[in-house]
């Protein structure tokens, strides 16, 4: 099993002529994901062409919309440049896809407070946006993580970055130990999906049979996911916090990675980890030994 | 990026808030003749983006035009949080009868912009936060709708008992609400509101934050930005698409991705060191990238030591070492070197690095460990 993503998601990437759109569309398709459509307005009619070969070419439409009705898409996938990044997100979410995952990153944050509002309405799950998007090894790839360092096996990843997620990723793979489904939920202060919300859908997975959270310094979404895992969690938890040296009132590269005032510091996160008995991991190769053993 | 006093204010004032008027000037002389214009008594007021300007010495209250030059004679030049004053807002002095503050921010977790009102004004609203938190009031604003007169008002009683009064805040909060939204703010606040002793509501001293992802879409607003203000290197690295910021360690980073790159800093520190800066070079593989963060840090004479840590997924590696050869070539380093590099391409990046006589492991706790040593002064394990 997976969480959010499996065989049966059937994608539209939005931005699929664009350089990034094109080539994570091709790298989707390799991987095995059933890339069913592509939008780029003006382009419909064409057809995208993966690998060149003129086997597997993608219709491309002009609208979402037209691309559902067309292929039955349920997932989309975002990569826009970032003034049009709200807009893109609303229109998949109208269009009847149940999941939305956006990779752009600087998406203005008054543009989020409304797409929030949107997506929650119609019941449409929004990942990200300034993600690298899920992936279920074996199974589905839907945004950039490099396919080739995950293997299936029985733990969720949850992460608010992309590199640092690979990092661990590949960490426990070459450790033998694979995922069931990793998502990158985001590095911007209001995304569409929470660390608790992939902690819910862990928990409810019956592959998985451990977490790997990786959070970062800034707002309190570490915090509440803990309190969650103390509450609501069997399964077992390990977490990281990245930032511990970062100074406070500045921007570390992720427009959510900031300590405001005294608010949102590494140290106050570990400290909630530590008491709702989430593992701590003080280096990502501490992952590996500390999954292994809530594992046996 | 944040906005200077007197920037907020010429926002403030073409939404129609009520907040003194005022010039802005670089010399003594100009203070002189900008209190002279006056009329009467002025503040003297260190445009800085710093807080607790107030405590620093940098904000005083100037009764002549005389005592105005000689004020800001002392503020321009003086160092406020590490930050040099080029600029003095002259203002005329108002006559307090009570403050109060207005704030508006993104809040991460309510996903909206929420208002923080408290008539406990005119000091830092964090502590008031901590110490007496019943003193403020929260409102959070559906984007989708705005804010409502109703809310508004709501909020001004909170304030003032006074009808007129809390109408008078009341029609700020829209003023200011309307004004954070048209600037693609994530923070905008009146901090403090004041009533006068003739019962005038005015916005005495303003904050903005504009939110960093607003500025490639509002060059009106980019236009705004006090490069004086900022840190030469850090501004060089974004004129360069690269994310720098300047710490005080020796260990110089050089990392791809944000979350990666702040692993990177902590583990130089688990390991006993001081990282230099944050630099991220993103996603994308360009070796000018590599070659723009390389001189970047190597102008930080504390630098002792250059970290690589390049985890390959969309960055290629082999561009990250096509720009490493490129930059030694150009400027031969004077500091140890270690490279950590794994993932897309990392053969044909270990072949361009040993061709180059640099190594590269694949090891990141190894590379951290020995950078960290080096930096010391240690010999390469």
């Amino acid at each position: 099993m997976s969480v959010f993503i499996n065989r049966d998601t059937k994608l539209v990437v939005q931005g699929i002529t664009g350089r990034d759109g094109s080539f994570h569309a091709s790298q989707m398709v390799e991987y095995g994901t059933q890339v069913v459509a592509g939008v780029t307005p003006g382009k419909g009619g064409q057809t995208f062409d993966p690998d060149g070969k003129g086997a597997r070419g993608v219709p491309v439409f002009n609208t979402v919309e037209a691309a559902v009705t067309a292929t039955g898409a349920n997932t989309s996938v975002i990569y826009v440049p970032p003034a049009y990044a709200a807009d893109a997100i609303m229109e998949a979410a109208s269009s009847g896809v149940k999941l939305v995952v956006c990779i752009t990153e600087g998406v203005p944050v008054l543009d989020m407070t409304r797409v929030y509002a949107f997506v929650k309405e119609r019941g449409v799950r929004l990942v990200g946006p300034n993600c690298p998007g899920l992936i279920s090894p074996g199974q589905s790839k839907v945004g950039i993580i490099p396919g080739r360092i995950c293997v299936p096996g029985p733990v969720g990843v949850v992460s608010r970055s992309g590199t640092l997620t690979y990092e661990i990723v590949y960490q426990l793979t070459r450790a033998g130990i694979g995922q069931t489904t990793c998502v990158g939920i985001g590095g911007d202060p209001i995304n569409g999906t929470n660390f608790i919300d992939c902690l819910e859908a862990f928990e409810r997975d019956p592959e998985t049979k451990a977490v790997a959270l990786m959070g970062e310094i800034g707002g309190t979404d570490e915090q509440e996911a803990a309190e969650y895992v103390r509450t609501k969690m069997k399964k077992p938890v390990v977490g990281f916090i990245a930032g511990q040296t970062a100074p406070p009132g500045r921007r570390m590269g992720h427009a959510g990675a900031i300590i405001s005032g005294s608010a949102g510091t590494a140290a106050e996160k570990i400290e909630a980890f530590e008491k709702c008995g989430i593992g701590v991991a003080k280096r990502p190769i501490d992952f590996v030994e500390l999954i292994k053993a809530r594992l046996t | 990026m944040n906005l200077h006093e007197y920037q907020a204010k010429d926002i403030f004032r073409r939404h129609g808030i009520n907040t003194p008027a005022g010039e802005v000037v670089t010399t003594p002389a100009a203070a002189e003749a900008a209190a002279t214009r006056a009329g009467g008594p002025v503040m003297v007021k260190a445009q800085v983006h710093a807080g607790g300007r107030g405590k620093a010495g940098g904000v005083k209250f100037c009764k002549t035009p005389a005592e105005a030059r000689e004020k800001a004679t002392a503020i321009l030049g003086m160092k406020i949080k590490g930050l040099t004053v080029e600029q003095v807002l002259v203002t005329p002095a108002a006559d307090i009868a009570s403050e109060a503050y207005v704030g508006i921010i993104v809040d991460r977790a309510r996903k909206k912009p929420v208002f923080m009102v408290s008539a406990a004004g005119g000091i830092d609203i964090e502590e008031v936060a901590a110490k007496t938190p019943e003193k403020i009031r929260y409102h959070g604003v559906d984007v989708r709708y705005g804010l409502m007169p109703f809310e508004a008002l709501e909020l001004g009683f909170f304030l003032y008992n006074d009808a007129r009064l809390a109408r008078a805040a009341a029609k700020v909060m829209q003023q200011l609400y309307a004004a954070f939204m048209a600037s693609g703010c994530s923070l905008a606040e009146v901090n403090p509101l004041v009533v006068t002793p003739a019962g005038d509501v005015v916005a005495l001293d303003g904050k903005m934050v504009i939110d960093d992802n607003e500025l490639e879409r509002r060059p009106d607003l980019e236009a705004l930005r006090d490069v004086s203000s900022e840190n030469p290197a850090e501004v060089d690295a974004r004129n360069n698409n690269l994310t720098f910021i300047k710490l005080e360690g020796n260990v110089g980073c050089v990392v791809n991705g944000a979350g990666l790159a702040m692993a990177t800093m902590d583990l130089v520190k688990y390991y006993g060191g001081e990282p230099a800066n944050f630099l991220d070079i993103g996603g994308s593989s360009n070796p000018d990238k590599v070659v723009n963060a390389l001189r970047i840090i190597t102008a930080d004479r504390n630098v002792k030591a250059i970290l690589f840590n390049i985890f390959g997924g969309i960055t290629r590696t082999d561009d990250v070492a096509n720009g490493i050869v490129t930059a030694l070539k150009a400027n031969p380093l004077k500091v140890p070197l270690v490279i950590r590099l794994t993932g897309t391409n990392e053969e044909i990046a270990l072949k361009i690095l040993a061709d180059n006589g640099l190594e590269a492991s694949a090891d990141m706790d190894e590379a951290v460990q020995q950078a960290v040593k080096l930096a010391a002064g240690g010999k390469a394990a």
